[in-house]
């Protein structure tokens, strides 16, 4: 957690020192098929992975928030449909699981000078990735509304709620509040991050056997009820994407998304006046604890196990090129927060380091995690629309993911 | 046609089937048979830009070794198909003995995932299919009243939402009808409620799904009702029209017996299809209320993790007994008419 602090503040004073080695940019030789999630900052960084590998490189990437669907199926081909995948620290545990992804340290060694310690994502004493952002989930608000209704920037989930309901009652918006709620993953998300908030552990320790169904996912559950009592009805429906879009249109005035929205929110493109109102704070925490209700992700790049080595090389040179862009990073401080050598971080970083110093955990990175992040993301949704209970939604989840981590013989 | 005819004008259809239908069902069920070898894990140290840690990994080597001894997985027999996820027998004998009440014992069956995605299914497929037969058969009687002129652009019209890529008409529409799209509004001003929201019932989302259906099948039936119509013999219309039949009178008694046959063709494949529905509950972000066989299939395969190969292979099976089971009554019926004309 500290760590990450200290990066950043390191990168206020550390120049950048090129010290030798192979220059990364000016692919010729080799395809470069990347598949990627669909977001403004993932745009950036492909437009600098583009130019850095050169106008005469076989160059493709495909943009999809599907992405983490297709990866296993698209890595697993040999030869694989794509040579690298953007990972997170939740999506490489899939990858990881099936070795699809390959260990880099050769190409690190030849090309990597320029990446800081903290970008290689060692595991087992091997680079099996390399990150170039980190990014976290935390509260939006429109100033000007909560000055007009005196209301105090909400540091809780429980101040969430009033702030929404005064709002609500002041008659200026019909559903203040917005979360990505669409049921899938977005919302097996929404339920790590509240049941994180309460101090929940999702196995227990050591094993693969789930716990959920307690008092603290009870609590969670319930908490999430509520947010969505003060969002817009079809909240089961919008994912990251739609919520920024319902941000944009003035339908909002609180939201807990990912700070990597700044990128599309805070740019010259929509209505002015609301990104001059738009402002970011802290994630709340939740039911009395002290722990922000969010989990802390970094992004970065993996190369895939199933494609030739000279593709792997010409896929890893271009995308360290653009993870080690100084000025890419400096050109968009406020994209998210660079992991990059050099880079200055802008004004919108603070919600995240803040996050992190206040002792939220970086999503889990557990072999099964992927299967239970998959059974909350269909069994929640009956509770949210009222016909069960939450009890009834926590052991339906149990039993979901006991069923499939048997077939994939966790269990 | 001699059998020896027949049988090498069959052949290469028949082969075809025979690779890409038969033999892919072959190994589904082969596979449903099996679940994935036991993972074995092991604890590792992990650094990333968050701090070192030590973390639980499939250990690769060794899970990879079990793999390569056991390519199809572990040897499960019916197990699958006997889990939660798909017949959930367990589930189901708890339930009863557990349950006062037939309808508490309705909640828990219904709440199981095979048994919910089956309960949408049926209802998909049986309020579907008859609109679609009633509406495709008026549609080609009316068009086959108007003047030939307009007859070629009228037939492109009413086939278009057969045209239009499923998941692409139900992008469109799951636009049109949100709440602030050109349909929803007119639903909220038509009912004087700001808060309607067809996306945000199971009701409402299900009935949304089912005009949908209805939309994007009504041109199949009228172009098999329409090929159909231009064989209606000539001489006993003329015949009714002489003896003063009405209109309706020579439809009821002329055009719909003769029309039969083929109205039992459109239903079986009508409900062959529609048990397949995946692309609309997609188009519609509806897989948290409605879900289908199909989308089971779906989610199993394309879930975040490792594709589930058993059970999207014991949920495709138990969709081919399904809709064999469906389609007995017609079959039957249809066997039954062969015999009698023969």
């Amino acid at each position: 957690m500290k760590k990450l602090l200290i990066a950043l503040l390191f990168t206020f004073v550390s120049t950048s020192a090129y010290a030798g080695g192979h220059s990364p940019c000016g692919v010729t030789d080799g395809s470069i098929k990347i598949l990627a999630n669909e977001f403004t900052t993932y745009r950036i960084f492909m437009d600098e992975v583009k130019s850095c590998a050169g106008p005469s490189a076989d160059f493709s990437v495909t943009h999809s928030v599907d992405h983490n669907k297709l990866q296993v199926a698209a890595l697993s081909a040999n030869p694989a449909e794509f040579s690298a995948k953007l990972v997170t620290n939740g999506s490489i545990t899939t990858l990881m699981n099936d070795d699809l992804i390959r260990p880099l340290d050769d190409l690190v060694a030849k090309y990597g000078s320029a990446l800081q310690d903290n970008q290689k994502i060692v595991i087992d004493g091997k680079i099996y990735a390399i990150a170039f952002m980190a990014n976290a989930q935390h509260l939006w608000y429109r100033e000007s509304i909560l000055n007009d209704l005196g209301i105090a920037v909400p540091s809780t989930y429980e101040e969430v709620i009033a702030a929404a309901e005064k709002i609500k009652a002041s008659g200026k918006m019909a559903n203040p509040y917005a979360g990505a709620f669409k049921s899938g993953w977005n919302l097996g998300q929404e339920f790590v991050n509240m049941y994180l908030g309460h101090g929940g552990d999702f196995f227990k320790t050591g094993t693969a056997e789930v716990s959920v169904n307690n008092a603290k996912g009870v609590a969670a559950l319930n908490m999430l009820k509520r947010l969505t009592e003060v969002s817009n009805p079809d909240f089961l429906t919008q994912d990251t994407n739609a919520v920024k879009e319902e941000w944009e249109s003035g339908n909002v005035a609180l939201m807990h998304i990912w700070n990597s929205g700044a990128a599309s929110l805070l740019d010259d493109e929509g209505d002015q006046a609301i990104k001059a109102d738009t402002r970011l704070a802290p994630s709340p925490s939740v039911g009395g604890g002290s722990k922000p209700a969010t989990t802390l992700w970094w992004d970065g790049f993996g190369i895939a196990t199933n494609t030739s080595d000279e593709n792997a090389e010409a896929s890893f040179r271009a995308l360290l090129g653009a993870a080690t862009s100084t000025e890419m990073a400096n050109a968009n401080p406020n994209a998210t927060i660079w992991l990059i050598d050099g880079y200055s971080p802008g004004d919108t970083a603070g919600p995240v380091v803040d996050a992190a110093n206040r002792g939220a955990t970086p999503y889990p990175s557990l072999p099964y995690m992927s299967l239970l992040h998959g059974a909350l993301s269909t069994e929640l949704v009956e509770f949210l629309q009222g016909n069960e209970s939450a009890e009834k939604a926590l052991a339906d989840v149990e039993a979901a993911y006991v069923a499939k981590a048997t077939e994939q013989g966790f269990l | 046609m001699p059998h020896r005819t027949f049988f090498w004008f069959f052949f290469p259809s028949g082969l075809a089937m025979l690779l890409f239908i038969g033999l892919p069902i072959i190994s589904s069920f082969f596979q449903s048979l099996h679940i994935e070898p036991e993972q074995i894990l092991m604890e590792v140290e992990k650094c990333d830009p968050f701090g070192c840690k030590t973390e639980t990994k499939v250990d690769i080597e060794a899970t990879t070794k079990l793999q390569e001894e056991q390519p199809l997985g572990r040897f499960n027999g019916l197990g699958t198909y006997g889990d939660r996820n798909h017949l959930a027998f367990d589930e189901i004998k708890e339930a009863w003995t557990n349950s006062s009440s037939i309808a508490e014992f309705t909640d828990i069956l219904l709440n199981l995932p095979f048994y919910k995605a089956l309960l949408f299914t049926l209802t998909f497929c049986f309020a579907v299919t008859p609109p679609v037969v009633v509406l495709g058969f008026i549609v080609a009687l009316s068009v086959n009243t108007i003047t030939k002129s307009l007859k070629g652009p009228t037939i492109f019209g009413v086939i278009l939402p057969m045209i239009v890529t499923p998941l692409i008409g139900s992008l469109v529409l799951f636009w049109m009808i949100d709440a602030k799209g050109i349909l929803g509004s007119f639903i909220q001003f038509l009912f004087d409620d700001p808060n309607l929201s067809l996306k945000s019932s199971s009701q409402l989302t299900w009935i949304t799904l089912i005009i949908y259906g209805i939309w994007h099948n009504t041109p199949f039936a009228f172009v098999v009702f329409y090929a159909a119509l231009q064989t209606v013999p000539q001489d006993p219309i003329e015949a009714a029209i002489i003896d003063g039949a009405s209109r309706y009178e020579r439809v009821r008694h002329i055009v719909i017996p003769h029309l039969y046959p083929v109205a039992t063709f459109i239903i079986l494949i009508c409900l062959m299809d529609n048990f397949r529905v995946l692309e609309p509950i997609i188009g519609f972000a509806a897989e948290g209320v409605a879900q289908s066989l199909s989308w089971m299939i779906y989610n199993d395969l394309r879930s975040e993790n490792k594709m589930l190969f058993g059970s999207a292979g014991a949920t495709s099976m138990l969709t081919i007994i399904g809709v064999a089971i469906l389609l007995t009554p017609v079959l039957i019926r249809t066997w039954r008419e062969f015999r009698t004309e023969r």
